[in-house]
């Protein structure tokens, strides 16, 4: 699918659609994210990438419930210094451009890690303060502003590329959060990660994830999700990339409409494959021929209007 | 959203009706699962250790009027020998089944299992018995006799003589390899598919094997599983995720990854270790 009405520009990338392979889902191997470009994804994130390796936690790590998965993978990975090699393989096939998805224990450590990743070939830095499930980073760093400012900043210092920071549900006031990443320097805001959750068996009456707590994807949290795209599109001016529970072109639309310039889809390619990209960029190209627009772009925050 | 109805992914809990040990290090546990027990050979489910972990398993025999289920487990680790503890009437947790299962073919097919690898290719003995495909000639291998599993009932599935034994020590059937033994009845022999499960530089010599003769296989692989749902990207080989593109694929797909199949797969940190 190549149209005109589906290019975007995003914090100084060029996308061929206003969809994104969300962290975290797929994401280690240049064929696997190849497979998701070739579907017509307008770029792809990599799995979150640390300083060290880390084995992430036990089974079950995925627990499936209604209208949604929690998981507490625990942020497996090989560590940035054998992970370049997955960068360098996947940005000698990829046509689109590639996220690097990044963590750390302190601002050093993101520094770090995204510096190596940018050397390596990354066309973007996306910020993981959002892990709800690891202590000491993710979401421990994300809902602290003056953390994460230190954090922003620290690694616009070291790279020249864009910085995209994905944002925690798990806060009273996500907008507040956004607009200090923003006045750090964050070139984008992706809204949001998952939503902590948790589901206990039954018969065992035991919490099921080895973890016990996780966070919930999925159908189950598009309306928080697209509430928060809303909210953050009042309060800041860079593009802000939706992300939760997107599964259709009219998910899609929804996020567009809300003020995201572009969607992650994550949880979705469990049901329907990588092919769901397909499905929804087609969706979203015959939505703005129908409806008369020119481009994508012109339904951006187009919900405030009223 | 009807996708969010896929019951098979839900998580079950059943308790262990029946525990039977095998050989020294493998043990078979039956439960009652109604989704499990409408699997096809090849196919696999994740088995809750409760407060241990959660692992693949491929599925060795299922009785589709009681929807009873039974994987046989070799102890290799924790979480197996956690299971290997469990007995009658403990609760586990099930998910699944998961995959694809193998592809009939009909004709004449050659089985070739490694160690507990046999065991999804007994269920698939049994299915071929019941097609009443013109015949089946089973390969097993194991380091030693004692190790060799479910012989008997492959002898009254497929015919005493056409189950064929290789041992690494010789105590039973031919000393040597599986896959050497393979290579010797293909050479007699021609089939119409060749299936194939166990260690992975077994099963990637089977394929190599079928490739010269130009007989269609397929291998049941093995990769870290996490989700089992295609979303973690844990068990990728090439391009393809093992817990739904696989855990069985055909001489083609393996053809397409033979820089990865039986040469290195990913640990659990996602780093590239050699097999």
């Amino acid at each position: 699918m190549n149209s005109e009405r589906l290019k975007v520009e995003l914090a100084g990338l060029s996308l061929v659609s206003p969809t994104m392979l969300a962290s975290g889902i797929l994401g280690y191997s240049a064929e696997t994210l190849k497979n998701v470009a070739e579907n017509g994804a307008g770029a792809v994130v990599t799995k979150s990438v640390g300083l060290k390796p880390r084995s992430g936690y036990a089974n079950p790590t995925v627990v499936h419930v209604a209208c949604g998965l929690i998981n507490a993978v625990g942020l497996p990975n090989p560590g940035i210094d054998e992970f370049t090699r997955d960068i360098k393989e996947a940005k000698a096939v990829l046509k689109v451009p590639l996220v690097a998805s990044v963590y750390g224990f302190s601002a050093e450590e993101y520094m770090v890690v995204a510096e190596k990743a940018v050397e390596a070939g990354a066309d973007a830095i996306e910020l993981n303060v959002s892990c709800p499930h690891v202590k000491e980073t993710g979401a421990e760093i994300g809902q602290n502003p003056n953390v994460l400012a230190e954090v922003v900043r620290k690694v616009k210092g070291a790279v020249d590329k864009p910085v995209f920071v994905k944002l925690s549900p798990n806060v009273a006031d996500i907008s507040e959060i956004a607009e200090a990443a923003v006045k750090a320097g964050a070139d984008a805001i992706t809204a949001i990660n998952t939503v902590k959750a948790m589901a206990i068996d039954i018969e065992t009456t035991r919490p099921i994830l080895s973890n016990k707590r996780g966070g919930l994807s999925g159908p189950a949290i598009k309306p928080i999700a697209v509430r928060c795209v809303y909210d953050i599109y009042e309060r800041v001016r860079v593009p802000i990339i939706g992300c939760g529970g997107v599964t259709s072109w009219q998910d899609a639309v929804e996020f567009m409409l809300a003020g995201a310039s572009a969607v992650q889809i994550g949880t979705a390619v469990a049901l329907k494959g990588p092919s769901i990209f397909r499905s929804v960029v087609r969706g979203i190209d015959t939505y703005l021929r129908k409806k008369g627009f020119r481009s994508v772009k012109e339904i951006v925050g187009l919900a405030h209007r009223s | 959203m009807s996708a969010w109805l896929i019951a098979a992914n839900k998580h079950r809990a059943t308790r262990i009706l029946d525990a039977e040990v095998i050989s020294p290090t493998v043990k078979t546990f039956t439960f009652k699962d109604k989704l499990c027990a409408k699997a096809k050979p090849g196919q696999f489910l994740m088995l809750w250790i409760p407060g241990v972990d959660e692992i693949p398993l491929s599925i060795y025999d299922v009785n589709r009027e009681k929807g009873l289920i039974s994987v046989a487990v070799k102890r290799v680790g924790e979480a197996t020998k956690a299971l290997h503890d469990m007995k009658t009437g403990d609760w586990i947790g099930v998910r699944g089944p998961f995959g694809n299962g193998f592809t009939f073919k009909g004709g004449k097919a050659l089985l070739v299992g490694g160690g507990v690898g046999i065991a999804p290719l007994t269920f698939l003995a049994k299915e071929l018995a019941v097609q009443k495909i013109s015949r089946t000639v089973v390969v097993v291998g194991a380091k030693t006799g004692k190790e060799l599993i479910f012989l008997d009932k492959l002898k009254r599935l497929c015919g005493e003589k056409n189950v064929l034994a290789a041992t690494e020590d010789g105590s039973y059937g031919v000393k040597g390899l599986a896959s050497t033994l393979t290579e010797s009845v293909m050479t007699k022999e021609k089939f119409d598919a060749v299936y194939t499960c166990g260690p992975e530089p077994m099963t990637r010599v089977v394929l190599d094997c079928a490739e010269r003769f130009g007989v269609y296989a397929e291998a049941s692989l093995e990769r870290i599983m996490r989700c089992a749902i295609g979303i973690c990207g844990s068990c990728t080989i090439g391009g393809y995720r093992v817990c739904r593109d696989g855990p069985i694929f055909n001489i083609n797909q393996l053809k397409s990854v033979k820089n990865e199949f039986g040469v290195w797969k990913r640990d659990f940190n996602g780093r590239r270790i050699p097999i």
